[in-house]
């Protein structure tokens, strides 16, 4: 009897000990967006968005050329990493399925899903910055479309795989050439998984500091140029909140904030797209 | 039957016209796919030409000798090695028996209607980008830390030689200890989630046959569970590790930035990653910059490794779901 009252004990102290893992950790989640919220909900106000990054030391300002540097920086990603993307998912699904080529190409790119992003800046700038002539916005886009190709390359690869092969061969039944079972039947039946893959590549770039920070740079001024240094969310995060100015750590909140908001955001409509898609 | 013949032959043109078009695709998906490995490729050898002048100066040496003197021009990578391997060993330290305890929890005690809510959340955390952790860790977790855990902490281990060491110096927040907290924060969605889908590879009859024997839910997960899973387990580790090892903007901001060896775990450091952020910028181009380079690809070639055999693990663990 003893000994079955212990093994009691140790069960109960096991679950309750993974219940109170469990509530650190949605603990951790809701104290930071509620710490997020405090200090950076102030900071959102009509000027946050219409005026430009303030002069150290100086009153008022907003995030307007980080806001829009951020946007251009992450359309270019988008429309470069897209499409590479996309094709090397279907290659992955369609081609390479037990090729050696195609096994070390999905190898590799799982290891760049996690691999430091700092390194990617790295390189970039001296593919980039060291041999064209300095920081430039394009710069930064090739850095993060380095981070989101792998995601988008991944979720397509995955996706593609889970179309059922019969729909192949129905197609190949009827004459279609491979390209366009390949485009216009298996990739549209699994749309809504690439765009899911597509949102999710965008939620991580968003947030990706290390890579712009030798490649974009910053910029004090509004500039749509795109070939010159460019200000963006991020980086303009990192130096206000780690300057001496209340102003400026306070608009760092708000950038935060605003990222937070944005990258949660979409990770949840990606999320209940791809479960509306997949359960009907 | 001339009619019969033409229509075979526009037949036989429009099958060549579709053997071409499958071939051009076919190689056009394969360039793409290509990029990607290209791009590794790229990345390590456009870092070891830029490093080359580094190593050529100081050697292999380079990666054991602690001096990082800009002005003088002397580099060395072990400080900041030795704050990367201290921070990620302290986050998984932390990081490992919460993971463990959050996917016991979503596979075996928790409600089924609270499951997907719960995992979700634990999947957003993972998403939140790191340079939130880090402002986070900066203004909120290390004034907290420092006054009221640190004194705390000083207070508890007293003057117990050589533990004493690890918690001694002035209690201000920033340094190895709070970075390592932060970093486990952050590694804990991706292990949890590992290791959560590797214990639902588990077979039921297994887990039931355990439970029909009498077995409480603990005994079949250290038993049963934990045994079947070990190799995917250990996967989902090191990809904690390879984030850990990795991660720049969480780091940066409360490690305090201070290129030295101090054995106090209260104490400033820096990592690899931390370096290169602080430093890159403002590099003079020369040994400096190439120095930076030659971190980089340590920090890079350490996390290949560690990042290539969690791979390895997590799939063969996911893989013993078929037999």
């Amino acid at each position: 009897m003893q000994l079955y009252s212990r093994r009691l004990l140790t069960n109960q102290a096991g679950i309750a000990l993974s219940m109170i893992a469990m509530a650190f950790g949605l603990a951790a989640l809701l104290w930071i967006l509620w710490t997020l919220f405090y200090n950076g909900f102030s900071a959102l106000s009509w000027d946050f968005f219409t005026q430009d990054t303030p002069a150290p030391g100086s009153e008022g300002g907003g995030l307007r050329n980080a806001i829009v540097g951020s946007l251009m920086i992450i359309g270019v990603t988008m429309v470069v990493s897209t499409p590479i993307g996309i094709l090397a998912g279907i290659y992955l699904a369609e081609f390479g399925a037990t090729s050696k080529f195609a096994a070390t190409t999905r190898f590799v790119t799982d290891i760049m899903l996690s691999a430091p992003s700092i390194v990617v800046g790295l390189f970039v700038y001296a593919l980039m910055v060291a041999t064209l002539g300095g920081f430039s916005g394009w710069a930064g886009s090739v850095a993060l479309s380095l981070i989101a190709i792998p995601v988008v390359v991944r979720t397509t690869e995955n996706m593609l795989l889970l179309v059922p092969t019969a729909l192949r061969e129905a197609a190949f039944a009827v004459g279609a050439p491979r390209w366009q079972v390949s485009l216009k039947i298996t990739l549209r039946a699994v749309q809504a998984g690439v765009v899911t893959g597509i949102l999710l590549a965008i939620a991580r770039v968003m947030g990706e500091t290390a890579p712009l920070l030798f490649t974009a740079l910053n910029n004090q001024f509004f500039s749509t140029d795109m070939s010159q240094p460019m200000g963006n969310l991020p980086v303009v995060i990192f130096q206000f909140a780690m300057s001496p100015y209340d102003n400026w750590v306070n608009l760092a909140w708000g950038g935060a904030l605003l990222i937070a908001l944005l990258v949660l955001g979409i990770n949840i409509i990606a999320r209940v797209m791809f479960r509306n898609k997949s359960s009907a | 039957m001339s009619e019969a013949t033409t229509q075979i032959d526009l037949h036989a043109q429009q099958v060549k016209k579709f053997k071409l078009q499958d071939m051009f695709f076919h190689q056009v998906t394969l360039v793409f796919a290509a990029i990607v490995l290209a791009a590794l490729v790229g990345i390590l050898i456009s870092l070891a030409i830029e490093a080359m002048p580094a190593f050529r100066e100081f050697g292999p040496a380079f990666i054991w000798t602690n001096v990082w003197n800009v002005p003088e021009d002397q580099y060395g990578a072990l400080s900041a090695i030795y704050g990367t391997v201290m921070t990620s060993i302290i986050a998984l330290v932390i990081a490992v028996p919460v993971s463990f305890g959050i996917a016991l929890f979503l596979t075996e005690t928790c409600p089924t209607w609270l499951r997907r809510p719960l995992g979700t959340a634990i999947e957003l955390l993972a998403g939140v980008p790191s340079i939130i952790y880090g402002i986070w860790g900066l203004f909120v977790f290390a004034p907290l830390f420092a006054e009221h855990v640190q004194p705390h902490i000083q207070a508890l281990v007293g003057d117990t030689p050589i533990i004493s060491g690890w918690f001694a110096g002035p209690p201000i927040g920033i340094g190895i200890l709070t970075a390592g907290i932060v970093l486990a924060l952050m590694v804990i969605p991706f292990v949890a989630s590992v290791m959560r889908d590797v214990f639902e590879t588990v077979p039921p009859q297994l887990k039931e046959s355990a439970y029909g024997v009498g077995c409480t839910t603990w005994e079949v997960v250290t038993n049963v569970v934990l045994p079947y899973t070990r190799v995917g387990v250990i996967g989902g580790i090191m990809l904690g590790l390879g984030r850990a090892l990795g991660e720049t903007m969480a780091v940066t901001f409360v490690i305090g930035n201070a290129n030295r060896i101090v054995g106090s775990l209260f104490s400033p450091g820096t990592s690899i990653a931390s370096t290169l952020a602080n430093e890159f910028g403002e590099a003079a181009p020369g040994l400096h910059i190439s120095s930076l380079f030659a971190l980089g690809l340590v920090l890079f070639v350490i996390t290949f490794v560690v990042l290539a055999i969690s791979q390895w693990l997590i799939k063969r663990g996911i893989a013993k779901q078929g037999n």
